[in-house]
């Protein structure tokens, strides 16, 4: 049974994984969690990696009670994602890479949270959205790759998150979406925002910059509270994925959808997913930690798909990238 | 789809918005399109959209048939009900189909130029006359053939505004090329041809297509975390 290593570090979580055959076997991560206000930058969270990648390493070795020698591949994030982390850990899974003789194998960020979902799931052809910090996606696949049939055309769904956050001055701890979250689950009054959906494709910049004009007098009149934001931004932003989800499904004739990426470890989310799914006798993969939340596992299981079928990279293709997009990507492994 | 709905007279399909009924009304045969509330949504965003998409489809085709540019014929709107009664555009099919038929016969994509201009030149009196469609796809223009070539007719105006702002143009053919591309394999050439004939025959259309390609920047550049 084939054996990977995966290690990713692409935003602000680091964390290493070994996949024996679809199963996970370790999966240690940490995640750079700074003060309220402020966002992740490259250069600290880079430093955040180098500092911790190695213990974590120890860690995920010691868990999944293996020694080198019986891995059969590292793996590691190619892209996207942002540079400097991104770098710090291409540099310890190349060095490994030499060191135990092993191949290496670079992954995209996004195929991993598919792939990964896909063995957790065993959903065989799921219509996929990827919500993160990063990235907003409606994916599916035919003939060998991973097509995008609908995304955002500005900023994505978990930044436009963020940044309320920190408008607000919540907490990044354990992440700034949870927080509003949270929030929003008292939230009653709801505010109209706008709401923006063209084709399959979404933009959040023009909500984001209507409830930015205006979150400080609201709060201040008392007209509006802060969970009356959260709930309202809540609603209307994840009315718009769902909306384009569907859309997508009902473009693909699909009948089951998963949702990967950290925003889809929204309750609200999966709630209205499956409310929608529901209504067109479609079926929601059920959410999953494995798949939801940047992990070295992930990254293994998708490098061990590419291994298995025959994929080697050249050392000179083991660079990584910060734009790398889900439909670059020839999927060697399925029909 | 519910089973009721599948039951009931004259059901054709349910997207993602509506269902599609055709029946008949004074022995003619008609459309009608019935929006229904989404219950994900919260109720007041649900109310406000479902009854703005309404007035958006309804206000868009008048304004096609006003300009020349062949629609379905709305015969009465009912807003209580979110439904429209148009007419049933009788033997044609999305371009959609058109084009999967095509390559199952043995075509090559390659081969429809002449369907790529006459959608652009579509899409170009569409934005010539200020209506932006919102969600231009295959599937969201009809084909029909007639005795000297064929009748492209846009539908589905849910999503569609009026106004000329080259942004929106320019969103308007990306949601397409996107759509497209994504959907019909190969197609790069076949939509080449599209904004070739889109921008000869639409004199906004340079403009349209400089954003064209600001927007396609704007997915490319973005970065992307996580």
């Amino acid at each position: 049974m084939p054996i990977a290593i995966g290690f990713e570090g692409s935003a602000n979580k680091i964390g290493v994984g070994i996949i024996r055959d679809g199963e996970v076997i370790s999966n240690p991560r940490m995640t750079y969690i700074t003060p309220p206000g402020l966002g992740f930058q490259p250069r600290d969270t880079a430093k955040h990696h180098r500092e911790n990648v190695l213990s974590i390493l120890k860690e995920a070795l010691r868990e999944a009670n293996i020694t080198p020698k019986e891995i059969d591949v590292v793996c590691f994030t190619k892209g996207p994602g942002m540079a400097a982390p991104l770098i710090s850990v291409a540099v310890v899974a190349r060095t490994l890479a030499q060191l135990w003789k092993k191949p290496l194998l670079g992954v995209n960020h996004c195929i991993g949270h598919i792939e990964m979902g896909r063995v957790v799931t065993k959903a065989d052809n799921p219509t996929v959205l990827y919500v993160s910090g990063g990235n907003t996606q409606v994916i599916a696949y035919s003939e060998n790759r991973y097509r995008i049939f609908g995304e955002t055309i500005d900023l994505a769904v978990g930044n436009c998150l963020d940044r309320f956050a920190r408008l607000l001055n919540l907490s990044n701890d354990p992440s700034p979406g949870y927080n509003i979250e949270l929030l929003a689950r008292n939230g009653k009054k709801f505010l109209e925002l706008p709401y923006c959906v063209k084709g399959m494709d979404v933009s959040f910049s023009g909500l984001l910059s209507f409830i930015e004009e205006r979150a400080a007098s609201l709060l201040r009149k008392n007209e509006y509270t802060r969970e009356d934001l959260c709930f309202s931004l809540q609603e209307t932003i994840f009315a718009m994925l769902v909306e384009i989800t569907e859309r997508a499904m009902a473009h693909c004739g699909s009948k089951q959808v998963l949702v990967v990426g950290g925003v889809g470890c929204n309750i609200r989310l999966q709630q209205m997913l499956q409310i929608m799914a529901e209504e067109r006798n479609a079926s929601v993969c059920a959410m999953d930690e494995r798949y939801c939340i940047d992990n070295g596992a992930m990254i293994a299981q998708a490098g061990l798909q590419m291994f298995t079928h025959g994929q080697r990279m050249d050392w000179n293709e083991t660079f990584c990238t910060q734009r790398y997009r889900t439909d670059d990507v020839y999927v060697s492994w399925r029909d | 789809m519910s089973e009721s709905h599948v039951q009931e007279e004259g059901f054709l399909f349910q997207g993602a918005e509506a269902r599609v009924y055709k029946k008949t009304l004074y022995g003619k045969q008609i459309i009608i399109k019935e929006r229904f509330s989404k219950k994900y949504r919260h109720p007041v965003l649900d109310s406000h959209l479902t009854d703005q998409r309404l007035k958006s489809e309804v206000r868009a085709i008048l304004k096609c048939s006003s300009c020349g540019i062949k629609t379905p014929v709305i015969y009465m709107v009912d807003f209580n009900s979110s439904k429209i009664y148009m007419e049933y555009i009788a033997e044609s099919i999305t371009i959609r189909d058109y084009i999967e038929n095509f390559l199952k016969d043995g075509g090559n994509i390659n081969e429809l130029a002449s369907l790529g201009r006459q959608m652009g030149k579509l899409i170009g009196s569409l934005h010539a006359n200020g209506i932006i469609h919102g969600d231009l796809t295959t599937s969201n223009i009809l084909i029909k053939s007639k005795e000297s070539g064929c009748d492209l007719i846009p539908i589905d105006f849910g999503l569609s505004s009026l106004g000329r702002l080259p942004e929106d143009q320019g969103v308007d053919l990306y949601v397409l090329e996107r759509a497209m591309l994504s959907t019909h394999l190969n197609s790069e050439k076949l939509f080449e041809e599209l904004l070739d004939e889109y921008r000869l025959s639409f004199q906004g259309g340079l403009e349209a297509l400089n954003k064209l390609s600001e927007v396609r920047m704007r997915g490319r550049k973005r970065t992307m975390v996580g």
